[in-house]
């Protein structure tokens, strides 16, 4: 693939907790305000106060159940957002060049004044990270807050997407992910991260984090209370006010 | 490779940012609001911010489509159509506040009574109750009593303090959390934290809840408990624990009144002094609770100067080991399985014991009691509405309480620990306050605690004194008053007529009120002279609601962003456990229209009607606006209602004079102010005398309250003494069996009452972590996320009726019916539907177009749920609410539901209101 | 995927305008001029027209001339570069022949291989989507390519390549309907690979917003079974079986011809509606569809 680079400095992205996202929609407004008022084009609403509401937003959160056998069934609040993936095939089908996965840090991006809106780069996302702004007929997808983590207008310690700071569960990380020594790239290898759709071939960088086992999947036995004073009762409570 | 374009990277973020306190809910989050070229640009959460360290929910970010929404109202209203219409002409604040005026103060110089003034959800209680007062009205209070009164009430007679957000687990060091019936809770986004760090540190997180969604999705265990039976589950745990002799002996005996003694009138067994007294091993006798040294027994009959008495404790095991409550016999009422509820008690006791924290941190208890170490069970717990929203909702919190107790968790590290101003005896509160003299204030603060039934708001003749008939034997400890009951009561003109109504934030005519058709029409409807039955209704709001089409006089109000407001430790505060706080709002943009902040325009009100206080000798109002207010005004000498900055220097904390500069200072320090609570005050602070001097030193109290907690709550047994006949103040005879039933001093369990038959599914609500109450649809942003609300069902039943995808169903409650979408959910009790709150919004209100989804698919399951039980046939009205505290029993709905054809809407349909405000634009770009 | 009117004019009219070129190229036989002028203007009018209603499927058609810059690794890249290329040898090819008579079968082989590739880059479009399942194999190409020629033959009115074309179109149809129907679960894409949940059946409870948004609008496209069936039939037999059998039947000539034309099309026209309809991207599988 011509278009995409070797190898990038760097692999920036996010990773997200499954077992810790309560599914507050937070970084979904975040996001969306961030990126309305910065990086390219707004992200605009059609018919926002009408029948059929409809605007771009660049990270939502789906809710799905996993009904296993035998257990009650679970709830699994999911973000999805860009993954920046390293095969991205929505930077090779762009025409234009507009999409284009940065060398510096891996981030993919739309270069909005090149962007004819053609929308095949939607189409050939599998995680459908990407939406046509309809009002300016260009492509947006997140930019991982790419005028955040640089900048120098931001505190240091505020230099993370919008969506990474305001998380009030603290379910979404950010970092990088070729880093070895990074917390990101430990907490992927220690909670056993894992790729979405690894059979399309895209080789996120985001990875999710899931949900640790739950309701019988733990000790099925647990412990037990037993009652260990020979006297009963009274003999235990007698036991207990010896000890004030 | 492809181009790749040189990006600027550090773009200027934007022109200025303003520090103040988010209002999209009731959290109180620090937000930067900032702006670029005068506009709103961006809000974030304030990371120096004790509430949410810089992190913002989904409706904080919002806030700016809510600042900008069409749905503001624009100046003051008077109503020249019908009642319910939405047709007003826009008047000047002149006329408004002379014609407010001209309605009031005849009816202060008359019959205060007359006016019923309620609030809703804003956080300025401490200033409408003020006003009232100064009025003379007995009719005050917020919108409590339906919304978490139990909760509140129990903790208070408990523990002194409440979850609510007057607490909070020790996030950092519980290694076991339990949350019972919570979907958001105001401490919203401190939850979430909170869970974010609990499962940072591995601790296990159970959620108890028919509905497994948010916080309870992330629960390592959910237990899909079916509604109303909480009580039951907690008190067989308790029941295992003491079984199993797992139990806290020495907190309990120390810090609880599980010693103390009890007669056989099931009244405490107390010195010439009023202490309570209990059974000392020592000295073998009896000894007030607090005398130093005292080791006291739990168990044995006593005689105390000829009186038979036994201790709470002995009570309390006699009640708990009961077999009623063993697991086995609770199982097929809870949907819990026996095997599942013996392991968990078995949890809890080993989080609690087996991993036990020492903390080396002497400290001097009550008794004069010198500790080396703090002793901390890792236990904690959390609950919220899906307990208290319920006629039995009193007594489980309690027995949630107790569980606490028996585990030795309440304010020891890793436990739950309370929040300044908080822990507050029962006897550090007022007395409900109601004697009325026309042209005069009332003779005291209307809400407290009543200690027993000489406190009640009655009549000699036995009438309530109140509108909302708080305070009565229907509902003895209805402490937040039961605003769900002032438009029934007022139209019914029982206990008596009223001539206006006064209403501030609160969305009365729609998703605050049960039975919201009968609301509707109690509002419009007539007299035989063609004059409304309720005649004069004021309400201030600050966009286009429901209710403003109700009202015949609108004070509209300015957005979060354009005013000034007090959160305040005298009302709700935003401390934390480890440090009181309190905050402001200001004006962080001017508004663009003739509205202006309730507060302000409150306190004019007041000065134009002369309310003492209010107005300076020479008739002059005292303060300029609410911000002269929240600086100026005193509650007590030195203590008023900013505790940050005070004194002349602006050293002061919590007591000292006005300082004019206050306000200059909480917007220097980012619109908050902060004191930390001394390392040795820390934990255990009911018996904590460093707490307790920390505590008066600060204002908090004028002299030290220690207290012991209360398992045994010694007013509910005041009660029940009157009504099995005894004492000078007596219960009508038909309310004698329900007080019996309810009134219990030690937690009980019993069904809630309303018919089942028929109707063999619970239906209840949650509230959306991205939508708050009704007021969330008019933000573009929000509503796409939530724009109707399907009703979720379980598998069996799904599978039952036979329903598939886009099905509709009709669901049928004692009280009516509504058909609506439904959808399938698995991870639900089988017993239970549900769905989103406050979704549904009526035609015309908003803003929003007459097809907009939330008109046309939402829906409110308010409709089914009424604020009276049906008729027994006994004549009487018996109000749909817990006996003891008047909380609205919101989630003891039942219903039956049944597959309905494909509608096009959701019915009822309940008409459209004109829009007092311009039509929506069609798009939107923010921030182009 | 949504069958947009836009895209389905295109790949359709330019599929037809590139095949009838390609039979002008190879086999112009000894037209006159202006019969030949006739097909040519025919062939130009039906590409071009293809490829500019593409431009109407774009938020910013003004930029089109930015879509050629990246044909080394764009299909829809390629296909701009090659679709121009096409258009002007071929319009030189037509020009030179109807104005100067100059009969350079050379330039004609050139245009006609041209617009084969042509043709072929259109098809690689949706034949390179992975998330398409249905989309995501060589019978894309080969089934664009039969359509191409198939329709371009008929237009040509060279019968017996016709013949050839639409027996293999309707073998490849029917072909690309069998796979395609086992696509999407033999590309091993499922609920649980799309969540990484793996205990158990995976459904959709609560979709992220209530309202559309342009992902489903895009690629979440549902059509009855019954309503593909009918269709599936109608296409196939307008596009190719009656086109076929009335070759083998009857002598092809004008009035036949042009209604077998216009079958051929209205054939053309539903199968490459279903073409898209039918198409599931995976994308779906996030909103419980498929
Ligand atoms: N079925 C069902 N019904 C319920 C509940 C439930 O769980 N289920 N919950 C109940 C509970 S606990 C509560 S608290 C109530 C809440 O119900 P409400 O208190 O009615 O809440 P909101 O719908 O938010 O309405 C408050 C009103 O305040 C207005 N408002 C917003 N901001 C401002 C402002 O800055 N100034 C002024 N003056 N007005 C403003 C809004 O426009 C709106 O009209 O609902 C109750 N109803
Ligand atoms: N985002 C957002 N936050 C809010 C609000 C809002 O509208 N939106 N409203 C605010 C207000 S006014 C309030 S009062 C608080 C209320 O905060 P919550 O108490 O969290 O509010 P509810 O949505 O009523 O949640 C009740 C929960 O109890 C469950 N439940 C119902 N019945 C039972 C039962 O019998 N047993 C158990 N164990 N669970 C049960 C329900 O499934 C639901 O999850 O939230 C505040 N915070
Ligand atoms: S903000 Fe965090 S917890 Fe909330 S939905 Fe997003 S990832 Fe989940
Ligand atoms: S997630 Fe989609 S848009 Fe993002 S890089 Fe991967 S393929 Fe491209
Ligand atoms: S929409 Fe824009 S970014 Fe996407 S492929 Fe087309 S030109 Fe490239
Ligand atoms: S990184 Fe930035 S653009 Fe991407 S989802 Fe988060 S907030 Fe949105
Ligand atoms: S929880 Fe959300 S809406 Fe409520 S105050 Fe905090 S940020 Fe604002
Ligand atoms: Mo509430």
């Amino acid at each position: 693939m011509t278009t995409l680079p070797q190898k990038t400095e760097k692999s920036l992205g996010l990773v997200i907790d499954l077992d810790t996202c309560v599914g507050c929609h937070a970084c979904v407004i975040s996001c969306k305000e961030w990126n309305t008022g910065n990086y390219g084009a707004p992200l605009s609403d059609q018919d926002a106060y009408g029948d059929v509401p409809m605007g771009t937003f660049l990270n939502r959160i789906h809710t799905f159940e996993v009904v296993p056998e035998n257990r009650p069934a679970q709830t699994v609040h999911f973000p999805k957002s860009c993954l920046h993936c390293e095969d991205a095939p929505c930077v090779t089908v762009c025409p234009t060049g507009a999409s284009y996965k940065r060398v510096e840090d891996g981030i993919v991006l739309v270069n909005e004044s090149d962007c004819i809106g053609c929308g095949l780069c939607a189409w050939a996302c599998p995680y459908g990270a990407r939406e046509m702004d309809a009002a300016e007929g260009v492509m947006k997808k997140c930019t991982l807050c790419v005028d955040r983590i640089y900048n120098e207008n931001i505190p240091q310690e505020d230099r993370v997407p919008s969506c990474v700071r305001t998380c009030p569960a603290g379910a979404r990380h950010f970092g990088d992910l070729s880093d070895p020594t990074s917390s990101i790239f430990h907490l992927v290898e220690e909670r056993g991260g894992i790729d979405l759709m690894p059979e399309q071939g895209t080789k996120p960088v985001n990875k999710y984090l899931p949900p640790r086992p739950k309701d019988t999947e733990l000790d099925v036995l647990g412990p037990l209370l037993r009652q260990e004073s020979p006297g009963g009762f009274l003999g235990w409570l007698d036991q207990q006010l010896e000890k004030l | 490779m492809t181009y790749q374009p040189k990006l600027d990277t550090s773009p200027p973020v934007s022109d200025e940012i303003r520090q103040t306190t988010c209002y999209m809910c009731a959290c109180r989050c620090g937000i930067n609001v900032h702006l670029k070229d005068g506009q709103v640009h961006y809000i974030e959460g304030n990371r120096d911010h004790p509430v949410n360290r810089g992190v913002l929910c989904a409706k904080g970010s919002a806030g700016i489509m809510q600042h900008y929404s069409p749905a503001r109202l624009r100046a003051p209203l008077k109503r020249v159509g019908e009642r319910g219409s939405g047709e007003f002409e826009e008047i000047t604040w002149e006329e408004a506040f002379e014609l407010a005026k001209s309605w009031l103060t005849p009816v202060r110089e008359s019959a205060p009574e007359k006016l019923a003034f309620f609030t809703g959800r804003d956080q300025s209680q401490s200033l409408t109750s003020w006003w009232a007062q100064q009025f003379g009205t007995p009719n005050y209070a917020a919108h409590g009593g339906f919304c978490s009164v139990n909760m509140a009430a129990g903790g208070i007679y408990t523990l002194g303090g409440a979850f609510w957000e007057f607490g909070s687990p020790d996030w950092e060091q519980a290694e076991m959390f339990m949350i019972f019936g919570v979907a958001e809770d105001h401490d919203s986004n401190p939850i979430k934290m909170g869970l974010g760090r609990l499962k940072e540190r591995g601790a296990k997180v159970i959620g108890v809840n028919p509905v497994r969604t948010g916080y309870n999705a992330v629960a390592d265990e959910w237990v899909g408990i079916t509604p109303g039976t909480d009580g039951l589950f907690i008190l067989s745990l308790i029941h295992c624990l003491l079984e199993a002799g797992k139990v806290d002996v020495p907190y309990l005996a120390r810090y609880t009144n599980a010693p103390v003694l009890v007669g056989d009138d099931g009244l405490f067994v107390r010195n010439s002094d009023g202490k309570e007294l209990v059974w000392d091993r020592v000295t073998n006798a009896p000894q007030p609770f607090d005398a130093k040294g005292v080791k006291p027994s739990l168990y044995g009959k006593v005689q105390v100067d000829g009186v038979a008495a036994r201790p709470v404790f002995e009570l309390m095991a006699e009640a708990y080991r009961d077999p009623q409550y063993a697991p086995e016999a609770v199982a097929e009422a809870t949907g819990i399985e026996a095997g599942t509820i013996r392991r968990l008690a078995a949890e809890l006791a080993q989080a609690a014991f087996d991993k036990e924290i020492t903390l080396n941190r002497p400290w001097t208890d009550f008794r004069g009691e010198r500790h080396e170490t703090i002793t901390g069970r890792p236990v904690a717990f959390h609950a919220m509405r899906g307990i208290s929203a319920h006629a039995n909702g009193f007594q489980t919190c309690r027995a949630l309480h107790v569980l606490q107790l028996v585990l030795g968790s309440v304010e020891c590290p890793g436990g739950f620990r309370f929040k300044p101003p908080y822990p507050k005896p029962v006897a550090a509160h007022p007395k409900p306050h109601h004697k009325v003299t026309p042209g005069k204030p009332l003779d005291g603060p209307h809400l407290g605690y009543p200690r027993g039934p000489e406190d009640l708001a009655l009549n000699p003749d036995g009438t309530a004194k109140r509108i909302d008939k708080a305070y009565t034997w229907e509902n003895p400890l209805s402490a937040h008053g039961m605003m769900h009951m002032v438009i029934s009561n007022a139209h019914a003109g029982d206990p008596y007529p009223i001539d206006v109504l006064f209403m501030y934030m609160a969305n009365m005519s729609w998703n605050s009120s049960m039975n919201t058709r009968g609301v509707m029409d109690m509002l419009t409807d007539k007299d035989e002279n063609g004059e409304y039955v309720i005649p004069k209704i004021i309400y201030s709001d600050a966009y286009s609601s429901e209710m403003v089409a109700y009202a015949d006089l609108i004070l509209p109000d300015t957005t979060y962003l354009e005013r000034h407001d007090c959160i305040s430790l005298l009302d709700r505060p935003i401390s934390e456990a480890d440090a009181m706080a309190d905050s402001i709002r200001w004006p962080v943009v001017e508004p663009d229209r003739d509205v202006r902040g309730f507060q302000s325009a409150l306190l004019e009100l007041g000065a134009r009607m002369g309310l003492p206080g209010m107005v300076n000798e020479d008739g002059s109002a005292k303060y300029a606006d609410y911000a002269d207010y929240m600086v100026n005004h005193e509650r007590r000498p030195g203590v008023g209602p900013l505790a940050g900055f005070r004194g002349e220097d602006g050293t002061g904390k919590g007591r000292g004079a006005p300082n004019p500069d206050q306000i200059e200072a909480y917007i220097e320090n980012g619109g908050f102010w902060l004191d930390h609570i001394p390392e040795d005050a820390l934990y255990m602070r009911p018996f904590n005398v460093a707490y307790q001097d920390w505590a008066v030193e600060r204002g908090l109290y004028d002299a030290p309250q220690p207290f012991l907690f209360q398992i045994y709550a010694e007013p509910l047994a005041k009660f029940r003494r009157a009504a099995e006949g005894h004492g000078a103040h007596q219960p009508p005879d038909h309310l004698r069996p329900l007080l019996m039933k309810a009134m219990h001093p030690l937690p009980v369990w019993y069904a809630p009452d309303g018919p089942t038959e028929g109707y063999p599914l619970h239906a209840i609500t949650q509230r959306p972590a991205a939508m708050y109450h009704s007021w969330g649809s008019q933000n573009a942003w929000l509503r796409q996320i939530h724009g109707h609300n399907p009703l979720y069902v379980p598998t069996a039943v799904w599978e039952a009726e036979g329903f598939e995808e886009g099905d509709w169903a009709t669901l049928t409650s004692p009280h009516g019916a509504i058909t609506v979408p439904v959808v399938h959910q698995a991870s639900l009790n089988p017993h239970t539907v549900w769905t989103w709150n406050a979704i549904g919004k009526r035609k015309g209100a908003w803003a929003l177009s007459d097809g907009a989804p939330e008109v046309t698919k939402g829906f409110l399951l308010n409709h089914l749920i009424h604020e009276l039980l049906p008729p027994k046939g006994d004549g009487l009205r018996w109000s749909n609410s817990d006996p003891i505290t008047g909380q609205a029993a919101w989630y003891d709905l039942r219903v039956a539901i049944k597959k309905a054809p494909a509608q096009t809407a959701s019915s009822p349909d309940t008409g459209r209101q004109t829009s007092p405000v311009p039509a929506a634009p069609k798009h939107l770009e923010v921030g182009k | 995927m949504h069958p947009a009117p836009s895209i389905i004019a295109f790949t359709a009219l330019s599929g037809l305008g590139f095949g009838l070129m390609v039979f002008l190229g190879l086999m112009p036989g000894d037209k006159a001029p202006w019969v030949m002028g006739t097909f040519c203007l025919l062939a130009l009018a039906l590409a071009s027209l293809g490829l500019m209603s593409s431009l109407f499927h774009l938020g910013h058609p003004e930029r089109f001339i930015k879509a050629l810059s990246q044909w080394r690794s764009s299909w829809l890249s390629r296909e701009g570069v090659l679709a121009i290329l096409t258009l002007a040898v071929f319009a030189l090819y037509g020009a030179l022949w109807v104005l100067t008579g100059a009969q350079l079968a050379p330039l004609g082989w050139l245009a006609a291989l041209l617009a084969l590739g042509t043709v072929y880059c259109t098809a690689m479009i949706y034949a390179q989507m992975k998330p398409v399942p249905r989309w995501h194999s060589p019978l894309t190409p080969g089934l664009f390519l039969a359509f191409s020629l198939a329709g371009g033959a008929l237009l040509a009115g060279e019968i017996t390549p016709a013949l050839w074309a639409f027996a293999v179109l309707a073998a490849l149809q029917a072909a690309a309907w069998r796979k395609g129907d086992l696509a999407f679960a033999q590309s091993g894409t499922t609920m649980n690979t799309a969540t990484g949940l793996t205990k158990g059946e995976v459904r959709l409870l609560e979709a992220p917003h209530t309202g559309p948004n342009y992902l489903m609008k895009e690629m979440v496209f549902q059509i009855g079974r019954k309503h593909t069936r009918i269709l599936r039939i109608a296409g196939l037999t307008l596009a190719a079986v009656l086109p076929l059998v009335a070759i083998l039947l009857f002598e092809v000539k004008h009035t036949l011809a042009g209604l077998l034309v216009l079958s051929h099309v209205a054939g053309l026209f539903i199968t490459r509606w279903l073409f898209f309809a039918e198409a599931e991207h995976v994308v779906g599988l996030y909103y419980g569809k498929r």
